[in-house]
């Protein structure tokens, strides 16, 4: 198997109904072997693709995110893919400032006749998140761990109070 | 008061008859301090001051204001807050008068608080490229260039785009000479790691009160936002830094392509988080993709509005 040490990561789907979501179907249906980590959430169109969906899923614990539409030019509704492609780079910025390694994130055109480029496209991905190894999570906050109670390191600067805290634990 | 503002008044004076309402600064509770002023008549007019202590970006109170004959008081960034507004029909622009001045710089307080040491503040004098600071503890005085607000340090526009009246042109530099770090050259030289964590700790703080919501004059949806929405369900309740983080994120790209870093999200939160960073690395990246800058032209297409076939700076990418 190709994944590491038989252990999975989560990597989240978001394919469009016409093209990569049919080209994840024919791979299927041709049986190529496909690593196993990947959950795919269908959508009309990659245009549906809100970028807040990528990070919800990043904020949620997914290891790697991968957007998949049709190629530039063969969009169902003629422009979504257009649109999601200027969006999708924008998102690319928010996520490295956020401190959300870019890599994680993944956009591609696969249509639904190219069942060996899914299969190649979900091998190569899983890799690279394999690579990377999980995400981080803010498992460190008391407020999300529940350690309520940690020493807590508190700096005060001036009159109206603005503190900073930080977690010690 | 200064001869800026002498004239400031006369101008508004002349335009007062014809106006319901003017927008303005006047002093605060303190001399840290400043407040929006509502100038209706001559009165009033007497109580108005400006500065670089008076910051409030006052644009944020025409869309509420919309169908009115307003007059404002304007700095080079908020002409571009008011240009955005034009740009997205929020107001008119035959409905107002802009009074334009050219700024030297606006005052960051939590930066004069840091640079006396907490010390309690009890006045500030501004003149020039200086800035007096009395504490219980004794006289500071610090380069105003050191204790500006972040947006200070990358704002191209200190005269207002757009302006039906000036007071006082003014061509001279604001950051003479090296200028301090901003939040986002801090985070540009962090690994990723360190700025997941950077967010975690600065996040774990806020409490949620959506100021730097109230505060964007951008954020227009009013009762409608999707950070208290059930249906759909974008955030819960769950006090933690991940859902107060996914908030900003919400907030960031609900302005990409048309936050002008007028910095009001940042000067308004109370926890002294620093979340114009955010919106700034966004825009920079707006920059260099679609080579488009919110706030600068009423007339243009907003860059995620619109799409080019063959998009000259995004390259395809592999999946390796
Ligand atoms: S997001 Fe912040 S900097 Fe941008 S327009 Fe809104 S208040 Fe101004
Ligand atoms: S954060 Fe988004 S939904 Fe909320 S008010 Fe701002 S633009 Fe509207
Ligand atoms: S203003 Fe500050 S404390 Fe309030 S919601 Fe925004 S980031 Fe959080």
């Amino acid at each position: 198997m190709p994944v590491l040490e038989g252990k999975e990561l989560r990597i989240v789907g978001f394919l469009c109904n016409w093209c990569s979501y049919g080209g994840a179907d024919t791979a299927g249906v041709g049986r190529f072997a496909q690593p196993t980590d990947l959950r795919i959430i269908k959508l009309p169109c990659t245009g549906r693709v809100n970028p807040l969906f990528v990070v919800r899923a990043f904020l949620n614990g997914a290891d790697g995110v991968l957007v998949s539409g049709c190629h530039p030019g063969d969009c169902h509704y003629t422009a979504g893919n257009y649109y999601a492609r200027r969006r999708l780079e924008v998102l690319r910025e928010l996520l490295d400032v956020m401190g959300i390694n870019p890599e994680r994130f993944h956009y591609t055109w696969v249509s639904a006749s190219e069942g060996q480029k899914w299969k190649q496209v979900v091998s190569d991905f899983t890799a690279r998140i394999h690579a990377l190894g999980p995400a981080a999570t803010f498992t460190g906050c008391p407020a999300v761990t529940g350690q309520i109670g940690a020493a807590v390191e508190i700096g005060g600067i001036g009159e109206t109070g603005e503190t900073g805290m930080k977690a010690a634990g | 008061m200064t001869q800026h503002t002498q004239e400031l008044r006369k101008l508004i004076a002349q335009e007062l008859p014809n106006l319901d309402v003017v927008l303005a600064w006047t002093h605060g509770h303190n001399s840290l301090t400043s407040t929006p002023l509502f100038i209706t008549t001559q009165e009033d007019l007497e109580k108005l001051d400006s500065g670089p202590m008076h910051v409030q970006n006052l644009a944020a109170y025409l869309p509420s204001l919309k169908g009115r004959k307003v007059g404002i008081v304007t700095r080079g960034c908020d002409s571009r807050t008011i240009i955005e507004l034009l740009q997205e029909k929020l107001i008119e622009r035959k409905n107002i008068t802009i009074f334009g001045i050219s700024c030297s710089g606006a005052v960051n307080i939590r930066a004069v608080r840091r640079a006396v040491n907490g010390e309690s503040v009890r006045s500030v004098q501004a003149d020039g490229d200086s800035i007096t600071v009395t504490t219980n503890h004794g006289t500071h005085t610090l380069r105003m260039q050191d204790v500006l607000m972040d947006k200070c340090y990358t704002c191209t526009n200190q005269t207002p785009i757009i302006h039906d009246h000036m007071v006082i042109a003014q061509t001279a530099d604001h950051v003479p000479g090296d200028a301090p770090q901003t939040t986002l050259d801090a985070l540009d030289s962090m690994e990723p790691g360190e700025r997941f964590a950077f967010w975690e700790e600065h996040m774990d703080r806020c409490i949620r009160c959506y100021a730097c919501r109230n505060a964007c004059p951008l954020c227009v949806c009013k009762d409608s936002c999707v950070a208290q929405s059930r249906d759909p369900h974008w955030l819960d309740q769950s006090d933690t830094p991940r859902e107060k983080l996914m908030f900003q994120a919400i907030h960031a790209l609900h302005s990409a392509g048309r936050c002008t870093e007028c910095g009001e999200c940042e000067r308004a939160c109370p926890m002294g988080i620093p979340v114009l960073a955010m919106k700034q690395a966004l825009n920079r990246r707006i920059k260099h993709l679609f080579d488009y800058q919110a706030g600068m032209d009423a007339q243009s297409t907003p860059p995620l509005f619109m799409f080019r076939q063959q998009e000259e700076n995004i390259k395809e990418r592999d999946a390796r």
